[in-house]
């Protein structure tokens, strides 16, 4: 592997995004959260529920600011690490990158209200419907800086006559066909996350401290919304990989090590390869493949042998894809078990080893992300956009790339490090029981240990 | 008016309006810091950060969103100052994002530390001085373009008078524009020691702030005579400019009408400001791309305007909101909400 400008820029790029998604995630999974609790404790009159909006609140303001720094710095890095890229992309798939501009800014604004209009408004639904525009703004930066991920993987929407670019239609480049899957799982799968890792937090404060009315109500909440949004991700999975069968063949064919275009195509879990690429120590699940790529057992699915082998990406990436996938089944069936022993009255939801289960669900959360975007990304190499530049076309010419690699690896590590001790003292020095006993006293006389 | 004309005015109206809205944030920073070196911190910091809280988000997305409109409009831009910009640009957002996250950090998070202020303040002028790098480097004679792509010459940049003259500029622009704010939103607040305190520093950074202004200029005859020539026959812009500056510091030295000095000052920086980019048409990067050589396609040019004009119409009734929140609630300012 040579360490030149291209390389240099690709390590860079994975180094910012990796850091970035996790704050980008909660980003727009987190004001989902805090909306619905804000509503719920407006609804059912229930102060535990206002003070959980209020705490997930502030907690998101130092995500929020990471997440805003670090967003702020991939967007400039795609014209600083991939100025060629950027000068087609720019003139193609510019649109839906200056929406999520607005989308931001919109956000941005009603967030900083929300957070400083508490206790401002004498009926509480009008705070409540401040988090609306949060809500949305968040979900629509997902949705527009998504279209450009997609546009990356099926470019389209302008033609290409030697080197001039004619007929360009900015919409159809925007809803492009990886679009609507790639939005869906995106939003979806950060809505999971989030709502796994506000779990974790409350089955971890039940673990280390008694169960309050508050913790489990908080964690009640947090599961219900990890079991939704773990079927609707399955599903937005499903829906990812059949589209990948039908557009992006050799992706989805490098991720299952299917190299023979066949019918009746098993899906291999794990394994490794041996030195001729045969499969070895996996466990074979007969025709799976063929029902997920075309959802019949039957189907023929396109084997990797059917591409240039220049033109296909790395074959490590089946394992990215295989632990995505585990995770998110680990989400839906952890989700599934608290709610089936909380239905069941002689068994205790907020037992040891269940409550375990959740905690680790928080980062197994996070992971998966981490897992699917490495997946998605190295998936599409040697591309930076399928079937028209090569990554190395790309890439900065800049003989500097390695430098700013250690400043910002020093950056992200300084801004990782602040923002988990914040968030510790912000929590630890002001427990949610004293904090409930301050600001609402007559809920916490009457609530308390039950 | 072609899609060039719309887009660059269009982006360089959100550039002014970045320039206003940071300089009053960076010069904040450096005020909380050296009032905390000389023990008055009590006096104005509590201003300061009543004002910045709501708003620090917003004006990072004037940033962001003037970055994304360039390379949207002028596709072209991207590769030359992507590709000469990598370090001072690399700078630039590491300062950024360590003054934007531990702004939140030391906010909501613990509680007022030394270094944290430290960090505040350094970075409010070390932010303007890499920024400027970008507009130095579009005048010319700082890149080249050879076989292996565009490079910056890193060596005539760091010798060259005007570039130290703008970096000069930007940081007593910041300092000046930022204390006359802070004049304005103490007499609003009706925080007199506050007052009086911001109202020195505002008679007191006028001065190198017009010293700048001409020594700039002067390095501009020097390095760019074409521009410079074109800067002369908008003498009236400047004019103009100039004469704001002695109308706002005549009414912050007789103590009244804060908000309009204030006003004055951002005619003042408007009318520099649309002079000196008027000046620097057709040029984008001298002499390598004008606005009509770089601009995108019809299509995406037509696309953006109407999603601007979309977005102006969502984004104004949500600004006004904001504003009448916090900057024009009397209540909130006088830190009674």
């Amino acid at each position: 592997m040579e360490l030149d400008s291209a390389m240099m820029s690709r390590m860079l790029t994975s180094l910012t995004l990796v850091f970035h998604i996790i704050f980008a995630t909660v980003g727009v999974g987190i004001p989902v959260m805090v909306s619905i609790a804000e509503f719920i404790g407006i609804k059912k009159k229930d102060a535990n529920y206002t003070l959980l909006a209020r705490r997930w609140a502030r907690g998101f303001t130092i995500t929020v600011a990471v997440g805003v720094v670090t967003g702020t710095a991939i967007g400039l890095q795609l014209s600083l690490l991939w100025p060629k890229f950027m000068q087609f992309a720019g003139n193609v798939i510019a649109l839906p990158l200056f929406m999520e501009t607005f989308a931001f800014f919109f956000e941005a604004i009603f967030l900083g209200i929300y957070l400083y209009t508490w206790d401002r408004f004498k009926n509480p639904i009008y705070h409540w419907l401040l988090s609306i525009p949060v809500v949305i703004g968040a979900t629509m930066s997902a949705f527009f800086i998504t279209t450009v991920n997609a546009f990356m993987n099926t470019p389209q929407g302008f033609d290409l006559e030697g080197r001039t670019l004619t007929n360009v239609d900015p919409l159809a480049a925007m809803f492009n066909p990886a679009t609507p899957t790639k939005v869906f799982h995106v939003v979806s799968s950060s809505y999971l996350t989030s709502a796994a890792i506000l779990a974790a937090i409350a089955a971890f404060a039940i673990l280390k401290k008694n169960a309050s009315d508050y913790h489990k109500k908080a964690l009640k909440l947090t599961m219900v919304a990890t079991f939704i949004f773990a079927i609707t991700t399955a599903i937005a999975g499903d829906l990812s990989a059949k589209f990948l069968a039908n557009e992006q063949p050799e992706k989805l064919a490098a991720a299952e090590w299917h190299f023979e275009t066949e019918k009746n195509a098993d899906l291999i879990v794990f394994g490794t390869l041996n030195e001729d690429n045969e499969v070895e120590n996996a466990l074979r699940l007969p025709n799976a493949l063929s029902f997920l790529a075309h959802g019949s057992f039957d189907s023929e699915v396109t084997g990797l042998n059917e591409f240039p082998e220049d033109e296909t990406p790395p074959l490590w990436i089946h394992y990215m894809f295989d632990l995505m996938v585990m995770l998110g089944m680990y989400a839906l069936g952890v989700s599934f078990l608290y709610l089936l022993f909380s239905k069941l009255k002689k068994w205790n939801e907020n037992n040891k080893w269940l409550l375990w289960l959740i905690v680790i669900n928080g980062p197994g959360a996070m992971l998966a992300i981490e897992f699917g975007w490495i997946f998605a990304e190295v998936g599409r190499q040697p591309w930076i956009l399928r079937g028209f530049m090569k990554v190395a076309e790309g890439a900065t010419t800049s003989p500097h790339v390695d430098w700013m690699f250690v400043l910002f690896l020093a950056l992200y590590v300084v801004l990782g490090g602040g923002a988990i001790s914040v968030l510790r003292k912000m929590f630890k020095n002001n427990p949610a029981e004293l904090e409930l006993e301050k600001r609402y006293p007559d809920v916490a006389k009457r609530g308390g240990h039950k | 008016m072609s899609y060039e004309m719309i887009g660059i005015t269009v982006l360089w109206i959100f550039l002014y309006g970045y320039l206003i809205v940071a300089s009053v944030d960076f010069g904040a920073g450096f005020f909380a810091y050296y009032a905390k070196t000389t023990k008055q911190d009590h006096i104005i910091n509590q201003l300061i950060s009543r004002y910045l809280s709501p708003v620090w988000e917003v004006t990072n997305v004037f940033f962001v969103f003037f970055f994304v409109g360039l390379v949207g409009f002028f596709p072209d831009s991207a590769y030359y100052f992507g590709q000469s910009l990598l370090i001072p640009g690399s700078i630039a957002i590491v300062l950024i994002a360590i003054r934007g996250s531990f702004y939140a950090f030391e906010n909501y998070g613990s509680k007022k530390s030394n270094f944290f202020m430290f960090l505040y303040g350094a970075t409010g002028l070390l932010i303007p001085a890499s920024l400027s790098t970008a507009m130095t480097i579009s005048e010319g004679g700082f890149i080249e373009e050879t076989d292996n792509g565009v490079r910056l010459l890193t060596g005539e940049l760091l010798t060259s008078p005007y570039s130290w003259s703008v970096v000069f500029l930007a940081i007593v622009s910041v300092l000046f524009i930022s204390a006359a704010f802070l004049t304005f939103y103490a007499s609003k607040a009706n925080d007199q020691p506050a007052l009086e305190l911001m109202r020195k520093y505002t008679l007191f950074w006028g001065s190198p702030t017009i010293i700048a202004s001409l020594t700039t200029f002067i390095a501009m005859s020097q390095h760019n005579a074409r521009h410079f020539e074109k800067m002369l026959d908008l003498w009236w812009m400047f004019g103009l400019s100039v004469a704001f500056f002695l109308g706002a510091l005549l009414l912050v030295y007789q103590q009244k009408r804060y908000g309009l000095a204030f006003i004055f000052v951002m005619f003042q920086f408007f009318f520099a400001f649309f002079g000196y980019g008027a000046g620097h048409l057709p040029y984008l990067i001298e002499p390598f791309i004008t606005v009509e050589s770089s601009v995108t396609n019809e299509a995406m040019g037509l696309a953006l305007v109407i999603v601007f004009i979309a977005g102006l119409l969502l984004l104004i009734p949500s600004l006004i909101l904001l504003m009448r929140m916090f900057l024009f609630d009397a209540e909130y300012v006088k830190g009674k909400k």
